[in-house]
């Protein structure tokens, strides 16, 4: 199964920095995202984009997880070569990951 | 208890109108707030005053007051935006024609100043710069902007001196949500629970369409009615921070939950402390509720104290990104584009070309995602009907910027067969570099104009 297919997701940029939240529609699959989704199988995920870290936040009231990507906007909104300059579009590459 | 209606007129400078028309005819709000401005806007904003002293404000807002002025005067909401960008001062002078023009009388206009420290950028130059960790002084570039994120002060001292409209440079974004609010319910701006919880309004406010269904849509997965006509939303916000999210009847896009978690967590890195120059809101203890459709109740927000240094945005000359694409179609289209690319790549090399980074995209296989997360989405072997070739380089000068485009552009004749629809472009890049300076250092002014 997709992530997709139990939870949604948003990016964010500031800088060269993304944020990619990843909500559960379903409070009971919280536990499937908090368990399976790590900041290291995300880190795994993006390796090809993201040159830095990866940190996860927990909010359990909202069933949601978001984690802070380092180096991941090809050096920064601005000076970027890529076409989404923004890593608007890393949200649903996210949702692609197969659990 | 007491409760006011705020509006979120735009969630970026280049924004749609109608929603913004529509929240002032129907949505019986006390205020209207437009978010205009981007990190680097001001910084291109600033090339414009350089150019023209009259100029340097969002180039959208004569059109966005010509439609608004009128029916905020008429039904009574204040006008608060950033759209002053680089020259409040000069927006307030267009606004105050405007309006003598229309016979809006009695309209008191403001103008937020105190963010421009460009001036004084000197005195700043062996801060320790954000983005590159080295000081500001060693930037490769000339500085051409530096502003700071003021809070909501400037903003309520304009509305505790009646004014109508009130325009301002750089304010962090949430702020010009704050402001209404502390004004409003006379808000002790050292009470940091209720400061969070403003911020919070504000942050999921600040982007409009983004929680009322756009930013959201996914056919099958996330419906959302009536997208092309997506109304921007509407905070009612009650004396002890609470609020409901809700938007016009009869307009497009929804408020849900889930709209609401995803925007909760838009650009925000550490959810316990987003920080704001009037505090570092807390939102992990946040919680939406349903209580009628499209009516979304939000709870929970807190805060802690302000930061002592407040944010600056340094604008700089950073470099040239030249960029090139041609599409190729038909059977062995990917081949074609991938032998187009590593042509290019030669020749560029060759001709010693000067360039920092490039970059090769086969924009419909790779360009949003690079290989390995492509070939998981696409599991079976792929045969695109068309793939178009995009090159792009980033130099530090215009002259090298412009081959890379013209470099694309001699496939025509050179590269393989077929190859179609060539474009170009070169663009000088204005980055930003962000330190941190002293609150103190900060005065905030406000200046009027009166009908």
């Amino acid at each position: 199964m997709k992530l997709r297919e139990i939870a949604h997701s948003r990016t964010g940029d500031k800088g060269n920095i993304a944020n990619v939240s990843l909500i559960a529609y379903k409070k009971e699959d919280y536990e499937v995202i908090k368990q399976k989704v790590t900041a290291e199988r995300v880190k795994e995920w993006f390796k090809e984009i993201v040159e830095g870290e990866v940190i996860r936040y927990e909010l359990p009231k909202i069933h949601a997880l978001n984690f802070v990507m380092y180096k991941a906007l090809g050096g920064g909104v601005t000076r970027s070569l890529a076409i989404d300059k923004h890593g608007k579009s890393l949200s649903s590459a996210l949702l692609d990951m197969e659990i | 208890m007491k409760s006011i209606r705020i509006g979120s007129g735009a969630g970026y400078g280049g924004d749609r109108i109608e929603p913004a028309v529509e929240l002032i005819e129907k949505g019986n709000l006390d205020y209207i707030v437009f978010e205009c401005l981007a990190e680097r806007t001001i910084a291109i904003a600033q090339q414009a005053k350089l150019k023209n002293p009259n100029k340097g404000y969002n180039s959208l807002l004569e059109d966005r007051m010509e439609k608004i002025l009128p029916l905020c005067y008429e039904k009574d909401v204040k006008i608060i935006t950033n759209m002053g960008a680089a020259n409040p001062i000069a927006a307030t002078k267009i606004v105050k024609q405007m309006a003598t023009e229309k016979g809006l009388k009695g309209l008191k206009i403001a103008a937020v100043l105190g963010d421009n420290i460009f001036e004084n950028i000197n005195k700043y130059l062996h801060c320790e710069v954000l983005e590159t960790g080295s000081q500001l002084k060693d930037l490769n570039g000339e500085i051409v902007s530096a502003n700071v994120y003021l809070g909501c002060e400037g903003i309520v001292e304009a509305l505790e001196n009646g004014s109508d409209v009130v325009i301002t440079g750089r304010v962090a974004d949430p702020a010009l949500f704050l402001a209404p609010i502390v004004f409003e319910h006379k808000w002790d701006v050292n009470n940091y629970d209720l400061i969070g919880k403003g911020i919070l309004i504000g942050h999921l406010l600040e982007c409009a369409a983004q929680i009322t269904g756009g930013f959201f849509a996914d056919p099958g997965y996330k419906d959302v009615p009536d997208l092309w006509k997506v109304g921007f939303p509407i905070a009612e916000v009650f004396e002890d921070g609470e609020a409901i999210i809700t938007k016009v009847k009869g307009s497009g896009g929804c408020i849900t939950t889930a709209t609401c978690k995803e925007q909760l967590l838009y650009e925000i890195h550490d959810p316990s402390k987003y920080i704001t120059p009037d505090g570092v809101a807390d939102f992990t203890n946040v919680t939406f509720e349903e209580i009628g459709k499209d009516k979304i109740k939000v709870k929970g927000g807190r805060g802690t104290e302000k930061p002592k240094k407040l944010k600056v945005s340094v604008g700089y000359r950073d470099c040239y990104i030249g960029e090139g694409e041609i599409s190729y179609g038909g059977s062995g289209a990917l081949n074609r584009a991938k032998l187009a690319g590593e042509i290019v790549k030669k020749r560029l090399e060759h001709n010693k070309v000067s360039i920092e980074e490039l970059r090769i995209d086969l924009i419909g296989v790779n360009s949003l995602y690079r290989n390995e997360i492509s070939r998981k989405i696409n599991r079976e072997e792929y045969n695109p009907p068309e793939v178009r070739l995009r090159v792009a380089g980033r130099t530090l000068t215009k002259d090298d910027a412009i081959k890379i485009g013209n470099e694309v552009e001699t496939l025509y004749t050179n590269g393989p067969a077929s190859g179609g629809g060539v474009t170009k472009s070169v663009k000088e890049i204005i980055s930003i570099a962000s330190i941190f300076i002293p609150r103190e250092d900060v005065k905030v002014e406000v200046v009027y104009e009166e009908v």
